[in-house]
């Protein structure tokens, strides 16, 4: 009769401080943290930059398998290239993207003389 | 044992009421170190959990028959590895085990996703605990397995069905995938209340779905196997309700994975992923209220109980729940991206979707329609095969030759020339097999023939597949052709793990239709030395033994089998009498040949005292190929579930870039 309360309790026990040693020890990290929204628009970009570049390898494969033919390749690959330079530029640092911006815009003065 | 399994049972309740509400106040107000405690409640509650199994083990193996549970369940006859597997043959230790499977599972998923959960999605812990502890309510307040008696000198033994060595293996199975499809809920869920949609808790739930899938596939096959070798009816799936009870969320789960592709690729489909992975726990609730509760009429409902109120309004709960919770997180769920083509891989999975979907809940309404016409108009009906055999071919078909069409479609939008000339080859090869096997006599089933023609377009569509991904790698500068396949494969293995997944389908396809449309059968009565003759198969009956064991006596009618003249064998068929129940159960006698794929089964219906016998004799074509798919289907699920080193690295990039520069957007 007692056997069985006995190992009753020496398993509460155990439980019951396998629970609690969290509470009393060190904390390995830092508390969970709330949703930030800058965080979460970051991550959003990321995955979409990611999303775009595996796009346009799983485009180039089918390609390749002659999955999609020439004309189409040439219709998707534009605005795919177009949607993973934009995450790119957007998820670039702020200073970075300005610099980036002024020197795109360098880059295209020339042409538009030569065009003049 | 009684007392001491009781007791740890009470603790059990204890540890995931603490998980669920320690857990709950943890993950609203951030609090890490709480959330930890709240998860060891839960690993603890699997320790107690397994602690109370192991008892209930030991009991049976010590025919401890003052436990009721144990009492009625076993015998001093019965076998040592039936007795084991006797703690889930009845209702009070199937949720005993049910319990075991979710503290275990749960303890997997919080120790394999502990970053995850910690960081991101802290409500899997209360969400989890509070469904164990529903889980663990049951037993301790509902249908204890360790409610005791006085002890009688025997038990009255398991039930005959059951004493099979598919028994030992297809329940446990069974929990593992039911039971894993509460991981991707609770991650699902979790995401919703956190806030946190973006794809970590997709990528989660995917490979847990993947897990559970797999189990829950492979053991509705064995359930099938078990039901053609055991039952003697010469079938293998009856649509009964409960084993449609595992089918409905296996379908709904096949649709997630399906769309969690869309999601993943494309961004898309959010609002229905989770509604998905919402009706594929509801659905297997709902199986298990099925099982469990003995309102309806099945040969998997052993026991008539009191528990079907409590799982009812567990489901209501659920579904309530979980619908007002994503209505709530709409705004965050939907995007903008539309479909760009109706002929696009994105557009093929939304049709193959609502396919799956739509055949899931027809099943819904034919197991539910009985339920609710008692309920409503007192008269009790039956909604019998000719009902699903329609659906099944209404969606099935179109479901089959999805399978061939999809992988063929690039991703965003096929212009009509070049989606044409993906088809060419496929369709010219499965046209070429349907007038065959017209010629061949196959029309005389018009759904069988055009089965077998999808069938074939799939199989030719996955190899086309294969073979450009091959040689595609190949010139990519992959070395050997062996090489080149082996990249290709390893490279996505979701994708070509899938396709081997889809050649077992097809393999199922065949089987059924094989098994079920172009069977034959005869009964005859047979004196020894005569025969009867089938299919090219003649059945001589030589005579009868009777083989005496503990548990059971087996009576066996000897037939010497040939088959267009030339000797094949001797099969024995007949009846086991198992002394304790007092039951008689049929041993079906069944010859393969694995070149056709092909049974020829013997069900020996009577024995007369003058030494005759009435028996069946079904030839099943190509009935093999059912279990071969399911060899087919689990190597493609490995394939699919397989570590993909590239994804763990995508994702850790992912995170440290967040960390990195969480605010510089």
């Amino acid at each position: 009769m007692f056997l069985p309360l006995i190992l009753v309790a020496v398993v509460t026990v155990g439980a019951l401080v396998y629970v609690a040693r969290p509470l009393f020890g060190n904390v390995k990290s830092p508390p969970a943290a709330h949703a930030d929204d800058l965080a979460a628009r970051r991550l959003e970009l990321v995955e979409e930059r990611d999303r775009a570049l595996a796009a346009l390898k799983e485009l180039e494969f089918d390609h390749r398998t002659g999955k999609v033919s020439d004309v189409d390749y040439r219709e998707l690959i534009g605005p795919l290239r177009t949607r993973a330079v934009e995450t790119l530029r957007l998820l670039e640092p702020a200073g970075q993207r300005v610099r980036s911006a002024r020197s795109s815009r360098r880059q295209r003065r020339p042409k538009a003389k030569v065009r003049s | 044992v009684a007392l001491f399994g009781h007791l740890v049972l009470v603790l059990v309740l204890g540890l995931l009421v603490y998980a669920t509400l320690a857990g709950s106040y943890a993950a609203l107000r951030g609090r890490r170190r709480l959330l930890e405690s709240a998860g060891n409640a839960l690993v603890a509650a699997f320790v107690g959990t397994a602690l109370a199994a192991g008892t209930l083990v030991l009991a049976f193996v010590h025919n401890d028959f003052s436990l009721s549970y144990v009492a009625s369940h076993s015998s001093r006859e019965l076998p040592l590895g039936y007795t084991l597997a006797a703690l889930w043959s009845g209702q009070e230790g199937s949720l005993l085990l049910w319990l075991l499977v979710l503290t275990g599972a749960s303890t997997a998923a919080l120790l394999m996703n502990r970053r995850l959960i910690g960081d991101v999605l802290p409500w899997t812990v209360p969400i989890l605990a509070g469904i164990a502890a529903y889980f663990a309510f049951i037993p301790n307040v509902v249908a204890s397995p360790f409610a005791t008696q006085t002890a009688p000198p025997n038990g009255l033994g398991m039930n005959a069905s059951l004493q099979n060595p598919y028994m030992m293996i297809h329940p446990p199975l069974l929990y593992l995938g039911y039971v894993g499809l509460t991981i991707p809920f609770a991650f699902a869920m979790a995401a919703l209340v956190s806030r946190r949609v973006d794809e970590r808790w997709v990528v989660a739930s995917r490979r847990w779905t993947l897990f559970s899938w797999t189990l829950l596939g492979v053991a509705i096959l064995i359930g099938a196997k078990w039901a053609y070798e055991s039952i003697g009816w010469g079938g293998y799936y009856a649509w009964d309700p409960v084993e449609n009870a595992a089918l409905m969320p296996w379908l709904a789960a096949t649709a997630f994975l399906h769309s969690v592709m869309v999601q993943e690729k494309k961004n898309m489909l959010r609002v229905w992923n989770v509604v998905l992975i919402a009706l594929t726990f509801s659905l297997t609730l709902f199986g298990t209220f099925l099982t469990r509760s003995g309102v309806v009429n099945s040969i998997h409902s052993f026991s008539q109980s009191s528990i079907g109120g409590w799982f009812l309004s567990f489901i209501v709960v659920i579904a309530v729940g979980s619908t007002v919770l994503i209505l709530a997180r709409l705004s965050i769920l939907r995007t903008p991206i539309r479909f760009e083509s109706l002929a696009s891989r994105e557009a093929a999975f939304l049709y193959n979707n609502l396919l799956l979907v739509a055949f899931a809940l027809t099943m819904l309404w034919g197991v539910a329609f009985p339920l609710v016409s008692e309920a409503v108009r007192g008269v009790p009906v039956t909604v019998g095969p000719p009902y699903y055999n329609f659906f099944l071919r209404v969606f099935g078909l179109p479901l089959l030759l999805l399978m061939g069409i999809g992988p063929l479609l690039a991703w965003r939008r096929a212009s009509l020339r070049s989606f044409a000339r993906a088809v060419a080859w496929p369709l010219l090869f499965a046209l070429l097999v349907g007038a065959m096997l017209l010629r061949a006599g196959a029309g005389s089933s018009p759904p069988g023939l055009v089965a077998y023609t999808f069938s074939a377009f799939v199989i030719a569509a996955v190899t086309l597949e294969f073979w450009r991904g091959t040689r595609a790698r190949k010139e990519l500068g992959d070395g050997t052709w062996v090489g080149a396949f082996t990249s290709l494969v390893a490279r996505n293995r979701r994708r070509y793990g899938g396709y081997i997944s889809h050649a077992a389908v097809v393999l199922l396809a065949i089987g059924v239709v094989g098994s079920s449309v172009y069977n034959t059968g005869r009964t005859a009565h047979l004196q020894p030395g005569q025969a009867t003759s089938i299919g090219g198969y003649s059945a001589t009956y030589l005579g009868t033994t009777l083989i005496r064991s503990p548990s059971h006596d087996a009576l066996r009618g000897q037939f010497a089998l040939s088959y267009r003249g030339k000797p094949v064998g001797i099969v024995a068929a007949g009846k086991n009498h198992y002394k304790v129940e007092q039951f008689f159960a049929n041993a079906v006698g069944i010859h393969t040949d694995w070149l056709r794929a092909e049974d020829v089964m013997l069900i020996a219906d009577q024995f007369d005292k003058d030494g005759s016998v009435f028996l069946k004799v079904a030839v099943n074509p190509l009935v093999d190929l059912i279990w071969f798919a399911g060899v087919v289907f689990l190597l493609g699920s490995i394939v699919a579930m397989w570590p993909d080193a590239r994804e763990q690295r995508q994702l850790a990039r992912r995170s440290l870039e967040i960390e990195a520069r969480p605010v510089s957007v």
